[in-house]
């Protein structure tokens, strides 16, 4: 079968792999309808996350369609439409069982590489590196889904659309995730950095949590655009002002109450910062760039909360732990809990309360892979998201 | 291709994982470095403690290590489950000790790590999900050492 593969650092193929075949009793295998790229790929292209061999399938925000069934499956069957949620979980251990699911004891086919790296490891991401799992990713015609009755949902008849019921896999829950573990409140102040998919979705979910004012800050005009006219939330260019300082005017000098960050470890800033952060990580001195929290935290009001979305690996330099004890704050961080939200969030993006479909700016063939990781990594054409039917 | 690195990858993503790891090592307290082979390993059981050991002897693959181990089970506090602790009685019984043994994955503590994790695995979920197969054809230089990772994986780590 056809399959996007990574090759090297910023270098992806479209290569013939073999067929997934079922390897546990609850597996299912999809054909797949739609796979996004995400953000946190680019981490992977970039050669961040080193854990990749030469020919690993990428792609972890899927949706598609039953083909087989393993015989342990209970409650999927040939032909449902289902999205599946980017984390692999098994149900049943005590993290699944307290909807930690990116915590999963039993999905990491590798948990020694990340209990070196970590202390603990966590649970497997498709596509997503031999750190957090090794399974291949659904840049492909197929794919194989462990823990099928728990990761994969069946989309609803009233969303047609398979562009905008993909990003109830990783981006939805994602954000969402965010928003709400990050203790949003009615009447709340709520500040996003990045406006890409997650974050957008975020922001999305704090105005539906009940935020009284949502601000998403990016520097790519069509982000922007797109988080006022689809989110419904008000945005800040950071190239353009003092971020720190246009929410504090925003928030009545206290800042904002919750503060999310949806980068992640490639986060660009226009200041000094970002030429120190960048020299740091490209001479391996610290893994992650952390431009994007350190100013969350710096700009969180007193007493505040600080959620971390975006992917980081290792290490980071300069962080400002004073601000974060000194001004009580609450930070705290996940890769995604999608098995929790999922299925709200597909009633959600039904109703449209939860707008997703404009996200998927460029939709195109399997074949176009390599063309598509270009333009999302270099922002071209506005591409927001490009979407990959195979 | 496009972009580019000021480092070469291979060499960077060596020079990323050890100093990742060697972050790790840093925050290990005390003066050993080396793994003691007679300390107690233990996971933590989502069953209850009579799950456990339902025929009074350890799990599969647990039972296969034979008296080689010890094996303790309590119930884990906070409504957690079970702890299912092991350790080695003679480490020599079971495998070698050494980096070469470790690279083939018969070191001692290597298995009982794989034990005590397949073990509670198949007392959780019923069977230890397996990676994809076939992988890769041509995993490249980086990704042979990541192969080697993989294939220790099981047995290594902070349990």
């Amino acid at each position: 079968m056809k399959a996007l593969c990574w090759e090297g650092t910023n270098n992806v193929k479209v290569e013939e792999v073999p067929e997934p075949r079922i390897r546990n009793s609850e597996d299912v295998i999809l054909k797949v309808r739609a796979s996004a790229v995400c953000g946190s790929d680019l981490h992977l292209l970039g050669g961040y996350i080193p854990a990749m061999q030469a020919g690993d399938v990428l792609g972890h925000e899927f949706l598609g369609e039953v083909v087989e069934v393993g015989p342990g499956v209970r409650n999927r069957k040939l032909g449902d439409r289902v999205v599946v949620c980017s984390f692999t979980s098994c149900g049943r251990c005590w993290y699944c069982r307290h909807d930690l699911w990116s915590l999963c004891d039993n999905a990491n086919t590798n948990p020694g590489i990340t209990e070196a790296l970590w202390g603990q490891s966590i649970g497997a991401c498709f596509g997503y590196s031999h750190a957090l799992g090794g399974f291949a990713g659904s840049h492909a015609e197929y794919i194989r889904v462990p823990f099928a009755d728990y990761g994969t949902f069946v989309v609803p008849e009233a969303i047609e659309d398979d562009l905008a019921a993909v990003f109830a896999s990783d981006a939805g829950p994602t954000g969402w995730m965010g928003a709400h573990l990050g203790g949003v409140k009615p009447g709340d102040v709520v500040a996003v950095w990045g406006a890409g998919g997650v974050g957008q979705v975020a922001a999305r979910a704090a105005l539906l949590l009940g935020a009284e004012r949502v601000i998403a800050i990016d520097r790519i005009p069509e982000r922007l655009q797109q988080a006022e006219r689809h989110m419904g939330v008000e945005t800040i260019d950071y190239t353009k002002t003092d971020v720190t300082a246009e929410l504090k005017e925003r928030s009545g000098g206290r800042g904002p109450d919750v503060c999310i960050e949806a980068v992640g470890m490639e986060a660009h800033s226009a200041g000094p910062d970002f030429l120190y952060d960048q020299a740091k990580q490209q001479l391996r001195l610290q893994t992650d760039r952390p431009t994007a929290i350190r100013e969350a935290i710096y700009a969180c009001r007193k007493g505040g909360s600080v959620f971390c979305l975006g992917v980081f690996a290792g290490a980071v330099d300069k962080f400002p732990l004073g601000a974060v004890m000194n001004k009580g704050l609450t930070l705290r961080g996940a890769q995604q809990h999608g098995q929790r939200y999922i299925p709200m969030l597909l009633d959600r993006i039904a109703t449209g309360e939860l707008p997703t479909r404009h996200l998927a700016t460029h939709p195109m063939r399997l074949d176009d892979g390599p063309t598509g990781y270009r333009m999302f990594k270099r922002k071209e054409d506005g591409c927001v998201r490009a979407v990959f039917r195979p | 291709m496009w972009g580019g690195s000021l480092i070469p990858k291979t060499i960077g993503a060596v020079v990323v994982v050890t100093g990742a790891v060697a972050g790790g090592l840093l925050v290990r307290r005390g003066p050993r470095r080396r793994a003691d082979p007679r300390r107690w390993l233990a996971v933590t059981v989502n069953r209850a403690p009579s799950d456990v050991l339902a025929d009074g002897s350890p799990p599969a693959p647990l039972a296969e290590l034979g008296d080689a181990i010890e094996v303790q089970v309590r119930p884990a506090p906070g409504d957690k489950g079970a702890e299912l602790a092991a350790r080695l009685r003679d480490p020599s019984r079971i495998g070698e000790r050494g980096p070469v043994a470790k690279l083939h994955g018969n070191d001692p503590l290597q298995k009982l790590r794989t034990a005590l994790r397949q073990a509670k695995a198949i007392l959780e979920v019923g069977e230890v999900v397996l990676p994809d197969a076939p992988g890769t054809t041509h995993p490249g230089p980086g990704g042979r050492l990541v192969a080697v990772a993989d294939r220790v994986a099981q047995g290594e780590g902070r349990l």
